[in-house]
């Protein structure tokens, strides 16, 4: 089973992600079984029969806006930001902005091209699902991996996971 | 200057933890090329010509004795003998080896040094002002707000994989010495009515392949809003700015598509939600931070050193050091002390081991422990009684670090260029080098006056060749190496961007070309004329006839 590191520890996740190729129509809808996320086009053809069922979640490449989705949060369990390469950063601001300004408290799921060295920035900014791609870490490397959550321990400025800044948490001498 | 406590101390012992383990795993494969190097570029290292090089962060390019000690160090253990001062304030080192660069930080990081962010798609070091906090024309201390920046930039988790890199630069004094004009945040201190410090903001400049100043998006955020202010300008940057063409990826590109209009009210947008929030900056943040930057113990001393004057009425070559690379000092009695890095029979820039020891004694003996390095590629002791002026210069002589050309012709801006560089079109080091062995003739620099010539390996511009009053770029033309020439850059108050004045040169005739568009010059200017304000005043055209002769204009205006 696919493996997903939740709160900071390595456990087994079923959930699919449903990818349309050309020739699908977001409009045509099959689902497969199960959890699954699904595409922002297919979600908004389906809103109305997909809403509250705790099994969907949606995804969003890193050229769609988490503005799009910001009505239907209420309705939504998870939603999973994609790295379609590692150094597109812009699902960093997309994850701070679903937990700071619509106070998302469901899953954000970082999907795609996701590597162990952005993990600790990925956690700051609200992430608290990752997933790397199915077989780009052998189980014991994922574990080895959960070191990077933790690679620096006092950050200075103010992020999703630590709400101050440096500044304001610490008395610091001068 | 700002000394680290024990949390700017873990966060660069944890950095050194976290790239030891990288390099670890790239060197045992389980990282690929691709993978690993975004990683090494956010600590400093390209892969050049020759070896890796690294860049080592200077933060608005304060040094304290004790790191210049430990870059000698690395120059000699780690390196061929050498280190090179950049045109961002920072160190680089040309030849160490990917296996000791954990090693290197290791060492730097027990002098509360890093290369954290030197490179990499990401905030880069902050530079400003290196004569901050001695100037007689500061009106507020740039360093603790750079310092306050620093911090906050440092592993900002939003920020780490911008769509290209980000370079922010303050300035407080009347004459603009951080070329803020020229950088993706330029920030300016300054006092609202009230008194209070704030900052104008510019946004959108840069060099590089499309040269632009940037444009005001605010004259005032008051300073406690700073951070937040520069967040939501990062944050829209962050999701707009374009990541499918890396030569379009830069702020300014954006900036330009939108207009600064639109971009400013997106930012004021997002700005309404950080405003006020916990990136709030504190008076007693500030106030830490501050009390890093005091003012040294100076002595009570007389205005005018008796003993000073002396010595160059008595020492001609003293004497013309002293016009040249001696500077006003705010307090009665000192000077800043330029420490050329110019020597025509080294690469502008370079500097030895031996001298970077050499450069920390004299710190610690006449300059409070302190130096700093310039963009222009110089170094700085800001500190010294014009009573040891007479004996630093003779050091600095001895030491071959006294050429006393500052602001001259050869005080030459010059990046790696091809002999360093993997992304060059042509050498820019040999160039420089032969300008200097042409003008090699002081009376005839000083009679030239001020003047800016920088030179850049290729549109990237490192060497700044865009602002440059004489800019030289290298371009390639069927393999072999060319170098244009633009007239009519200038970096400060009055930026602007120098135009190109007609085809290009070989190597061989760059030194002829300078000659001609100086005897140009000299011809025309008038009574106390600066270069390049005779170049405003009189256009291009009689320096492309000094260069290229009538026949080039006429052929021009034919055409036209
Ligand atoms: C030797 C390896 C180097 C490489 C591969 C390199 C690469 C680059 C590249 C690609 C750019 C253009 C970025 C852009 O405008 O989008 C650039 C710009 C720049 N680099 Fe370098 N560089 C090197 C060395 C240096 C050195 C030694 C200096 C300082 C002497 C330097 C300072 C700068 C500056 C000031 C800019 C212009 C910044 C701007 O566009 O606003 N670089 N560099
Ligand atoms: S200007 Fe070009 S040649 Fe010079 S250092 Fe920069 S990238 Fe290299």
């Amino acid at each position: 089973m696919p493996k997903l590191i939740k709160n900071g520890r390595v456990i087994d996740d079923a959930a699919q992600i449903l990818v349309l190729d050309e020739t699908q129509a977001p409009e045509a809808l099959s689902l497969p079984e199960g959890p699954v996320f699904v595409p922002l086009a297919v979600w908004q053809a389906h809103k109305g029969i997909l809403a509250d069922n705790k099994a969907i979640g949606v995804w969003l490449d890193s050229h769609e806006s988490v503005e799009d989705l910001a009505e239907d949060l209420d309705s939504l369990s998870a939603v999973a930001l994609n790295f379609p390469k590692f150094t597109d950063g812009r699902a960093y601001s997309g994850a701070a902005l679903l937990r700071t300004r619509y106070g998302f408290k469901g899953e954000i799921r970082a999907i795609g091209d996701v590597l162990r060295d952005q993990f600790f920035f990925m956690q700051r900014c609200g992430f608290d699902a990752i997933q790397p791609k199915t077989g780009k870490y052998s189980d014991a490397q994922l574990e080895e991996a959960l070191a990077s959550l933790k690679d620096f321990s006092t950050p200075y400025q103010a992020a999703v996971d630590q709400p101050e800044p440096l500044f304001r948490r610490a008395q610091r001498a001068a | 200057m700002y000394r680290y406590d024990s949390y700017d101390q873990k966060i660069v012992d944890e950095r050194v933890a976290q790239f030891r383990d990288q390099t670890r795993r790239y060197l045992a494969g389980e990282l690929t090329d691709d993978e690993f190097r975004p990683l090494r570029l956010q600590n400093g290292l390209y892969i050049q010509r020759h070896a890796p090089m690294l860049r080592v962060a200077v933060p608005y390019g304060l040094l304290s004795s004790t790191q210049v000690r430990t870059l000698a160090h690395i120059a000699r253990t780690h390196d061929k003998g050498y280190a090179h001062i950049t045109t961002r304030q920072n160190v680089q080192f040309n030849w160490p080896e990917l296996k000791v660069v954990p090693e290197i930080l290791a060492e730097l990081a027990k002098v509360e040094m890093h290369a954290i962010q030197t490179s990499g798609a990401c905030i880069r070091n902050i530079t400003s002002d290196p004569f901050a906090g001695v100037a007689g024309d500061e009106y507020i201390d740039p360093r603790p707000w750079c310092e306050v920046l620093r911090q906050w930039s440092t592993f900002h988790p939003e920020f780490a994989f911008l769509p290209r890199k980000f370079k922010i630069a303050v300035n407080g004094a009347n004459q603009d010495r951080a070329v803020i004009q020229c950088h993706d945040i330029g920030l300016e201190l300054k006092r609202d009515a009230a008194g209070e410090i704030g900052f104008r903001v510019l946004v959108g400049g840069g060099m590089g392949r499309t040269p632009i100043i940037g444009s005001e998006i605010t004259d005032f955020v008051p300073w406690q809003h700073i951070i937040t202010y520069c967040e939501a300008i990062l944050r829209v940057y962050n999701r707009y700015g374009r990541r499918d063409n890396l030569y379009k990826a830069r702020i300014k590109i954006l900036v330009k598509a939108l207009g600064v209009a639109e971009f400013k009210r997106q930012v004021e947008e997002e700005w309404a939600f950080g405003k006020g929030g916990p990136n709030t900056l504190t008076e007693a943040e500030v106030a830490r931070v501050a009390t890093h930057f005091t003012t040294p113990a100076y002595a009570q001393l007389p205005a005018e050193d008796a003993a000073y004057a002396a010595q160059r009425a008595a020492n001609p070559a003293f004497a013309a050091w002293a016009r040249r690379n001696v500077l006003a000092h705010k307090v009665p009695g000192y000077a800043i002390v330029v420490l050329s890095l110019k020597d025509p029979s080294r690469a502008p820039g370079d500097i030895t081991d031996a001298q970077l020891d050499q450069v920390a004694d004299w710190a610690d003996a006449y300059s409070f422990g302190e130096v700093r390095a310039t963009h222009e590629q110089n170094l700085v002791l800001a500190d010294v009684r014009q009573s040891d002026l007479f004996a630093v210069w003779e050091k600095a002589r001895a030491a071959g670090l006294a050429t006393p050309t500052f602001g001259l012709l050869t005080d030459i801006i010059c990046c790696p260029g091809g002999d360093f560089c993997a992304l060059a079109n042509a050498k820019s080091i040999p160039i420089a080098n032969a300008i200097q062995a042409r003008f090699d003739d002081l009376d005839y620099l000083y009679d030239i006056g001020d003047i800016e010539l920088n030179i850049s390996g290729c549109m990237n511009s490192c060497g700044h060749h865009h602002v440059g009053h004489i800019g030289i770029l290298g371009v390639d033309k069927n393999g072999s190496e060319w170098y244009q020439v633009s007239l009519g850059g200038s970096q400060g108050n009055d930026t602007s961007i120098g135009k190109v004045i007609g085809r290009s040169f070989a190597a061989a005739e760059m030194p002829d070309v300078i000659t001609n568009i100086i005897d140009v010059y000299r011809a025309q200017r008038l009574e106390g004329e600066r270069f390049i304000e005779t170049v405003r005043r009189i256009g291009l055209d009689p320096f492309k006839i000094g260069v290229y002769g009538d026949a080039a204009i006429i052929e021009r205006k034919q055409h036209a």
